[in-house]
């Protein structure tokens, strides 16, 4: 079954204004390379070039931070919620 | 008038104009207010910020409003006291203590940063504000938004301290708490501000936000006489404060306002319940691991903090470094303020006062350093931390009192 991505503000020039986006994905890395083939130029945005998530770009798999978990190689369940957040915010 | 040029990455150096904005849309990295240094610098002196009123807003070419404040007239102008009584018991001879826990209107020095969001709120026209807040935010937000006449929309933990709920809600406040820690609010908090055009003064207003933080290092070099302390012990949670602090005595130099040039050993605090910035500072990085807060110190529970990265990079550079403390250090560092110099601080203040202890015990911080505790907030709002025991009940005898007092019964 499809995973559901909410894409933050910062990042919806790419997906044509779209607030989420539905796709198909056996790890957060698959997610990232899914959405960069969806919507070329993704990928760049979100990761450093050597393909690590950027500092402040974060990934919460059903609400938990995947740096928690294992990062990109983190492992999806089933219709996942998938929400990426900029670290920008709080304190 | 404004001496504001707009906003810039802190990472990438990419310039936005002056507006409500998250962060940088190329990097994402958080965006700081820059200012023309060279215009200020023409017209402020040491004798103009003496001359003027004693609130935050007599740095006002520092601050990033374009037009005169219409809240926040009584934010700021703190005292930094000599602390000799603490300083003995600590083995600190030029021992200062700057007491944000009497800071107006709610008691701490978030209300120098909720100043300048909401008045920003009000130059943009926003029509609401709010924040997610482990608690001094929240009070110090509602209770602006109240006097802006402003509604507020306000998120904090589920298992906030009573007085900080209270000290919220009674300002009329629509107050959420959520089931999670800060971190789970402050993510929920980034997704509103995407949503609705409030102005969430940690989110979308934070550029600016952050920049009332500086105000703490101008008054403490202010009041040492135009310098900058050998060393400042600063509690953390996102990490903002202490950069900022360290930001206003560099624009102090800058612009020429201080004696001599700032060699501050730049020092963090946190509980080891939730100490991801002091762990970097620790090894050598500025990465920042997330962790799960598990203290008592809960206005410094953020596991994610937002400014780590920044924090970690200048303590390093100053030749700083950082602690943390158990909660029973904690506890026993609110005891030890209070009775040495009659302050009352809440679980933060604790956690500055025990890692101090621990510096001079490392000897990071030597005996004559000028040494500055920033206490930033107020016992009355941690009370349920405190087991003190309770009152000896008498009746209103002078014999019950003299036996309660001094354990035997008045001689004839």
């Amino acid at each position: 079954m499809a995973h559901t991505i909410t894409i933050p503000t910062l990042l919806r020039s790419l997906t044509g204004g779209l607030e989420t986006v539905e796709l198909e994905a056996a790890t957060v890395l698959e997610v990232v390379e899914n959405l960069d083939a969806q919507y070329p130029g993704f990928r760049a945005r979100i990761c450093e070039t050597n393909g690590e998530l950027r500092r402040f770009i974060n990934f919460y798999l059903n609400g938990e931070d995947v740096r928690f978990l294992d990062n990109l190689a983190t492992r999806l369940p089933e219709q996942a919620e998938i929400a990426i957040i900029p670290a920008i915010a709080g304190g | 008038m404004s001496f504001v040029t707009g906003l810039k990455c802190r990472e990438c150096g990419r310039k936005y104009p002056k507006e409500p904005t998250a962060g940088c849309s190329e990097c994402f990295a958080p965006l700081e207010v820059d200012y023309d240094y060279d215009a200020i610098a023409q017209t402020l002196t040491r004798e103009k910020i003496t001359r003027r009123e004693p609130n935050i807003w007599k740095y006002r070419e520092l601050l990033p409003l374009d037009g005169t404040p219409v809240v926040g007239p009584g934010t700021g102008c703190t005292p930094l006291l000599r602390a000799k009584n603490l300083g003995k018991r600590l083995g600190l001879t030029n021992l200062y203590i700057k007491n944000d826990s009497v800071n107006a209107p709610t008691l701490s020095f978030k209300d120098r940063v909720t100043a300048v969001a909401v008045n920003k709120a009000l130059e943009f026209g926003l029509t609401a504000v709010g924040c997610a807040s482990t608690g001094n935010l929240a009070n110090s937000v509602a209770a602006t938004a109240a006097a802006a006449g402003l509604p507020a929309f306000i998120l904090i933990p589920e298992n906030l301290e009573k007085s900080k709920v209270v000290g919220t809600t009674i300002y009329g406040a629509t107050v959420v708490a959520v089931r999670g820690n800060y971190d789970d609010v402050n993510r929920l908090c980034t997704q509103i501000a995407d949503r609705y055009a409030w102005g969430l003064v940690n989110v979308n207003l934070r550029p600016f936000y952050g920049e009332g933080s500086k105000t703490v290092g101008y008054e403490i070099a202010e009041a040492l006489g135009w310098r900058a302390p050998d060393a400042i012990v600063v509690p953390m949670a996102g990490g903002s404060l202490i950069t900022k602090i360290h930001k206003g005595f560099k624009e102090f130099e800058k612009l020429g306002l201080l004696d001599a040039p700032v060699a501050t050993r730049i020092f963090g605090a946190q509980a080891t319940g939730c100490n991801p910035i002091a762990t970097a500072v620790k090894r050598s990085t500025c990465t920042i691991r997330p962790v799960k807060p598990d203290t008592i110190a809960k206005s410094l529970a953020i596991g994610n903090p937002a400014d780590g990265y920044f924090a970690a990079g200048v303590i390093a550079r100053s030749g700083g470094w950082a602690e943390d403390v158990s909660d029973p250090e904690i506890l026993e560092g609110i005891k030890l303020l209070a009775e040495t110099e009659g302050i009352f601080t809440e679980t933060a203040g604790g956690v500055t006062v025990a890692v101090t202890q621990k510096l001079v015990a490392e000897k990071r911080i030597k005996p004559d350093d000028v040494t500055v505790l920033t206490i930033t907030g107020n016992g009355l709002k941690t009370q349920e931390v405190l087991h003190t025991a309770p009152p000896v009940v008498i009746d209103p005898r002078l014999a019950d009192f003299h036996s309660a007092v001094f354990g035997k019964a008045a001689s004839a």
